[in-house]
């Protein structure tokens, strides 16, 4: 029986770091693109909702969209430690219940398409 | 006899600034912060293309502000330098050995970079930029 629960927090951690650095560039350089006038047809309403309305395409944004956070809030818990933050129950406690939140709220938005 | 632990003096704050290999680590470390504001952003659009089409619209509006666009340029030096140094980085963290034979760390960073641009390009593909 494993003492430790850090496994638990670095698995998503990994697989997070893992899952930012194959697609979110190529997901902010689309959001980019929208943004500077030349929205790719991909964001289009009719052609994304498609894609999120499919069970896959679901499971692909949900595993994205909360490895990512789950990740990010595990970085953000170590960089406050590396500026002087010592209250690290605190801050954990506080990163780890917000990527928790947005991970339910993307996963009912998610639904609802 | 009594053994006194080995403490070492270290400004909390400012210890980063003692070396240039420290700097670098916290250069990487601030791109979480980056990265963690565009994650909610993505949540707020997942919530935009659940609303309907005139939310959606007003979403994509809303990314057209120069502060937002200003925003999107960091977050993507941010996450092209995060992919940058994690697949650098897999060479140290997963070693491949085959019998007595390691795998040079070079193929299996560039294996990741190779997979990260197909990856790439299939999205941008299937997003209809290419």
């Amino acid at each position: 029986m494993a003492k430790s629960h850090k496994p638990v927090v670095w698995f998503p951690f990994a697989a997070g770091g893992t899952v930012i650095a194959f697609f979110i560039p190529v997901i902010v350089l689309l959001t980019l693109m929208a943004a500077l006038g030349h929205a790719p047809a991909g964001l289009d309403y009719a052609n994304l909702h498609a894609f999120a309305a499919n069970g896959l395409g679901k499971l692909i944004i949900f595993g994205v969209v909360s490895l990512s956070m789950w990740s990010s809030a595990h970085r953000l818990r170590c960089t406050f430690y590396d500026f002087g933050v010592r209250a690290d129950t605190a801050v954990a406690t506080i990163l780890y219940l917000a990527a928790i939140i947005g991970s339910i709220l993307a996963a009912i938005y998610l639904l609802r398409i | 006899m009594s053994r006194r632990p080995l403490l070492r003096e270290f400004p909390p704050t400012t210890w980063y600034f003692r070396q240039p290999r420290y700097l670098r680590y916290m250069s990487r470390e601030i791109t979480s912060i980056l990265i963690a504001a565009y994650c909610v952003l993505l949540v707020f659009g997942l919530h935009s293309l659940a609303a309907g089409p005139a939310a959606w619209e007003a979403f994509l509006l809303t990314l057209k502000s120069p502060a937002s666009i200003v925003f999107q340029l960091l977050v993507l030096i941010a996450a092209v330098y995060h992919a940058a140094t994690w697949f650098n980085a897999t060479q140290k963290a997963m070693p491949l050995q085959i019998g007595e034979y390691f795998v040079p760390g070079a193929m299996i960073s560039g294996a990741h970079y190779v997979a990260w641009a197909l990856l790439s390009f299939a999205i941008l593909f299937l997003a209809g930029v290419i």
